[in-house]
């Protein structure tokens, strides 16, 4: 090939790759920001028990929710406030695909049943960015391609500003040669702490790259 | 999962009445009975929240020590500035432990309290004596290279999965409880976990609704301390074999040493012969990997987990080393 021109099919490749990274960053897809969410049907009957109802706050905004006891605050965030970005990945607290901050501190929210988040402060993915003014970690993800099909990806970044925060906080590491010494920012750092966030697609040496990326000029 | 009722007291008292109940569960974090109950291992017909207790006071006792509210998270036990100097045992215990968002979710209580990983026990579609007593034990026989070597029973050859309560056994921790009668009793670390004999259905010696209430640690031993892990990936796994230590040299020889393994036994496994066959001895490798010896002599392994005898006896050799290489 002497010319770099793409060919058409190329170019609609790409954009259709621009599409679900920004999906992924985002945590909603591109499409559905004008539109307002549908609410999801019950995926099965309603059991004999009593509906809890459960005040939190989500992304700055207050939700009453009134659910069944069993609902875990992952189901509660994609299935009743139709914020989608938090996957289900395992359901277990081994993936880390559902990982939001809870009162600043992340979790697994699939681990977490709604009504034990009574009161408390949530952002998922889809509250990171200002606006359309990307969060610089969703920025550095889309940058460095820290992903391939995204799924893991508002898991992975809604980790990593909880971890970076927990850094700055001084929690220690398994890695650190002392517990006692206060904790720096590189990869090997990174890397442990980010165990709990599993990428099938393997992009690990670009999620690494897009975490440190944010870190530059910091001391470290 | 199954239907249940849920409720968030707000005194100890209504707490433990609550849970003494047939089908109630304390649930504190939620890590791991959550996970069981959503493939349906736990079954509970009511759920306790504890979380609007007063349990997450965190402070020094009069005697020197650190007293942790069993509400504190295991992030919070690992970051605090005492812990990290003055018992870094536990915080490498618990920053060798699962992910950092679990550790951010589980407290200090449930650490304890997490059930077995042994996959039959997850299964329930095979016989596990201690989800279901008497239908007998999937492991043995099975898939056992993760299992128990020491004080196994014929019935059960699951491990506790804790590093938590690995690291609490050679610092002396005593565990407070509150019971239903309102009655507060104190109990040595070492006696809160059982060994299964017949009734692997309990993993404790807590009676129905007692609710762990605080862990108070004694001022720190006299020596180094380490807590050193063999697992199957580098980050976010249970132990194979664990090795918590502290050892005191003085003039060359060793005046004090406590040792306890993880991955080995149905609770922390304490080789008490062991450590006393080592005090006053030489504190060099080969009197240390006697003492590893010593301490797995009573062994009892599966077909799949011989090599467990070994990697215990070398890494207590190794973290051992190590410690009186650091000035121990």
């Amino acid at each position: 090939m002497t010319h770099s021109s793409p060919s058409p099919s190329a170019i609609t490749r790409r954009l259709l790759g621009f599409a679900s990274i920004m999906a992924a960053v985002f945590g909603r897809e591109l499409q559905a920001q004008t539109k307002a969410p549908a609410a999801m049907p019950e995926t099965r009957p309603a059991p004999p028990v009593t509906k809890l109802t459960t005040r939190l706050t989500v992304n700055g905004k207050l939700q009453e929710l009134t659910l069944d006891p069993r609902t875990t605050l992952l189901d509660a965030l994609r299935d009743h406030l139709a914020l989608t970005g938090s996957k289900k990945g395992c359901d277990h607290g081994q993936c880390g695909a559902c990982t939001v901050l809870v009162n600043g501190v992340r979790m697994n929210s699939c681990l977490s049943l709604l009504a034990m988040r009574s009161g408390d402060e949530i952002v998922t993915i889809e509250g990171l960015a200002e606006g359309e003014t990307l969060h610089p970690l969703q920025h550095a993800f889309w940058k460095r391609d820290g992903l391939q099909c995204g799924f893991c990806t508002p898991g992975q970044i809604c980790s990593a500003v909880g971890m970076l925060k927990e850094i700055e906080h001084g929690v220690p590491s398994a890695v650190m040669t002392s517990v006692a010494a206060m904790p720096s920012i590189n990869a090997s750092e990174v890397r442990e702490r980010m165990s709990g966030n599993i990428c099938r697609c393997s992009a690990y040496p670009n999620i690494v790259a897009a975490i440190l990326d944010t870190q530059q000029g910091r001391a470290g | 999962m199954r239907p249940f009722t849920f409720e968030r007291p707000t005194s100890i008292t209504a707490a433990t009445q609550s849970a003494s109940q047939l089908g109630a569960k304390f649930i504190a974090g939620g890590t791991n009975l959550l996970d069981l109950m959503k493939v349906d291992v736990e079954r509970p017909t009511n759920l306790v929240d504890i979380s609007a207790l007063p349990l997450r006071d965190f402070g020094a006792t009069a005697e020197g020590g650190l007293r942790i509210g069993a509400l504190v998270s295991n992030t919070d036990i690992a970051s605090d500035e005492r812990v990290r100097t003055r018992y870094p045992v536990l915080a490498q215990a618990l920053l060798n432990g699962a992910s950092g968002q679990l550790r951010n979710q589980a407290t200090a209580g449930g650490n304890l309290l997490q059930r077995t990983r042994c996959p039959y026990f997850y299964d329930v579609f095979m016989p596990c004596n201690k989800r279901q007593p008497g239908s007998g034990c999937s492991a043995i026989g099975g898939y056992s290279r993760l299992h128990a070597i020491l004080g196994a029973s014929r019935d059960c050859i699951a491990v506790h999965p804790s590093d938590m309560a690995v690291a609490l056994n050679v610092l002396k921790a005593e565990i407070e409880v509150h019971a239903p009668s309102g009655v507060v009793r104190t109990l040595p670390i070492s006696s809160l976990h059982r060994l299964p004999e017949e009734t692997p259905d309990h993993d404790t010696t807590l009676a129905p609704g007692e609710l762990i209430t605080a862990i108070i640690l004694p001022p720190p031993p006299a020596g180094r301390q380490a807590y050193r892990k063999v697992r199957d990936r580098a980050s976010f796994d249970f132990a194979v074999v664990s090795v918590a230590a502290v050892l005191e040299v003085a003039g060359g020889t060793v005046r004090d040493v406590r040792l306890a393994l993880g991955g080995v036994a149905h609770k922390p496994w304490q080789p008490h012969a062991a450590e006393r066959e080592l005090v006053g001895s030489p504190a060099s490798t080969d009197f240390f990997l006697a003492a590893g010896q010593a301490a797995v002599a009573g062994a009892r392994p599966q077909p799949a987990n011989e090599f467990k005898v070994t990697l215990a006896e070398r890494l207590i050799a190794r973290t051992l080393t190590d410690l009186a290489a650091t000035g121990g």
